[in-house]
């Protein structure tokens, strides 16, 4: 896509191109971000741009739990402080910065880098599910939370899994699924509703 | 006169791509307008109200308003969420299976009230069927038939003389059944038994309730569902994604089964 007339200069035109191909950024958001970039200091563009090559550069995939990470194995899974005996198994790397923002969880994790969608032709092969197995097999490890999405394909792949991981005799738990923080009963869907009903808690105090 | 700037129609929500920082595109089906894609704002986020409304394989009510690239969503209410389909994996795959072969089968915007009914039942059928394979071939038999891609059973595809009882050869790409004196150098022809003959036949001509009382041994099963799936393969120009995952979960199913 090259929106630019002749007038626009050649590298801005390249610029405008480049951000073009980034998702969710339009034509005219390209243009606009372009010409943000062109009035920057040049200080701050350069550590944009080096921001952008050395996250290519340095960031690779831990070799035990797929997360991203500058040195591999990453420090989660190099932290002498962690529960070793569990796992917590998630769909992207970004859950992970989810759960960690929580602090309340100690133990390890592994990233599947997708879930399992039949119709898109995503299936276990393209999971990393061989990784998490070999994982399983030290024998270290006695639990395995199932932190994939709690929709249609984080269910399916959860179902996948327990069904690999059973016969192996770890310990295999789910997160809870229930009523969102700040959300009204009456908007409830039935699964949701269910759920939360099967799942409720006895009051303290 | 002017399409309402508000709608409210039932539909069965086919599949589902994220889209934006928390928006789906969810493409639907539904009875009167058919296939349509339309868009879910924020529904990625867990304080949605919608989002438990809108997962794949559920019937609801929705409230769409008109948007101008694609409708959106302004309100949902389930109406059936299939709960078993949800629980067991080898239900769900089929009925994923389903929603697939409708999605590439139905044009967009094109109503069809026989086909959205058709995938209501396969998919309760789906939920509380001891054999969801049979299930599964009817559903395609009807569909291919629905959308005008019926194969001929009665009389061979080559040369129309009626069929004789005994083995013949089923050739997708000339459209049905063929007879032994037709087969020769047709490209995909495959051997079709007498038995599998007349349960293509049963399935094209019958209720699912008296398809549904036929019993059929593994290989037959197998010989019926190769046939039906070379001739989709062969409508749709394509493979179709789910089934390398039923296939999947069969093999693994019949290795556990050996090692236990």
């Amino acid at each position: 896509m090259n929106e630019s007339t002749p007038a626009t200069a050649a590298p801005l035109a390249r610029l405008i191109d480049e951000l073009y191909k980034l998702p969710g950024i339009g034509p005219k958001s390209a243009q606009r971000l372009a010409y943000y970039l062109l009035r920057m200091p040049v200080a701050e563009a350069q550590s944009l741009a080096s921001a952008i090559v050395e996250v290519k550069e340095r960031i690779t995939f831990c070799a035990v739990c797929q997360n991203v990470t500058e040195v591999d194995p990453c420090r989660i899974c190099t932290d002498s402080e962690r529960d070793r005996t569990i796992i917590c198994v998630v769909e992207e790397p970004l859950d992970i910065m989810a759960i960690e923002r929580t602090h309340s969880y100690r133990g390890l994790h592994h990233v599947l880098h997708g879930a399992i969608s039949p119709i898109d032709g995503i299936g276990p092969e393209d999971l990393k599910i061989a990784e998490l197995l070999h994982r399983l097999r030290s024998g270290e490890v006695q639990e395995i939370i199932l932190a994939t999405n709690p929709n249609l394909e984080g269910e399916a792949t959860a179902m996948y899994l327990t069904r690999l991981i059973r016969p192996l005799g770890v310990r295999i738990t789910r997160l809870a699924r229930g009523l969102p923080v700040g959300g009204d009963l009456e908007y409830a869907d039935d699964v949701t509703l269910a759920r939360a009903l099967e799942g409720r808690q006895e009051m303290q105090g | 006169m002017p399409a309402p700037r508000m709608y409210k129609t039932e539909a069965v929500v086919l599949r589902q791509r994220r889209f934006g920082e928390a928006d789906r595109f969810l493409t639907i089906y539904t009875p009167a307008l058919g296939k349509l894609d339309v868009k879910a704002r924020g529904v990625r986020k867990t304080t949605s109200r919608m989002s438990g409304h809108l997962q794949p394989l559920t019937r609801c009510v929705l409230q769409l308003a008109q948007g101008h690239v694609s409708d959106v969503v302004a309100g949902c209410e389930t109406l059936e969420s299939f709960q078993p389909l949800r629980e067991d994996l080898e239900r769900l795959s089929r009925a994923l299976y389903t929603a697939e072969l409708i999605d590439r089968f139905v044009p967009e915007r094109t109503h069809s009230f026989p086909t959205y009914r058709l995938l209501v039942d396969t998919l309760r059928r789906l939920s509380d069927a001891e054999d969801q394979d049979q299930v599964l071939r009817y559903f395609e038999m009807r569909l291919i038939d629905q959308c005008g891609f019926r194969p001929e059973l009665e009389v061979c595809s080559g040369c129309g003389s009626r069929l004789e009882p005994e083995d013949n050869h089923f050739a997708p790409l000339s459209g049905g059944a063929v007879c032994r004196s037709c087969v020769g150098g047709l490209a995909g022809a495959r051997p079709l038994s007498l038995n599998a003959l007349k349960v293509l036949r049963l399935l094209q001509r019958q209720s699912y309730n008296d398809v549904a009382r036929v019993r059929m041994d593994g290989a037959l099963a197998h010989e019926v569902e190769r046939h039906l799936r070379s001739f989709i393969v062969s409508v749709l120009e394509r493979d179709v994604n789910a089934t390398s995952f039923i296939e999947r979960l069969r093999r693994e199913g019949a290795r556990h089964a050996v090692e236990v």
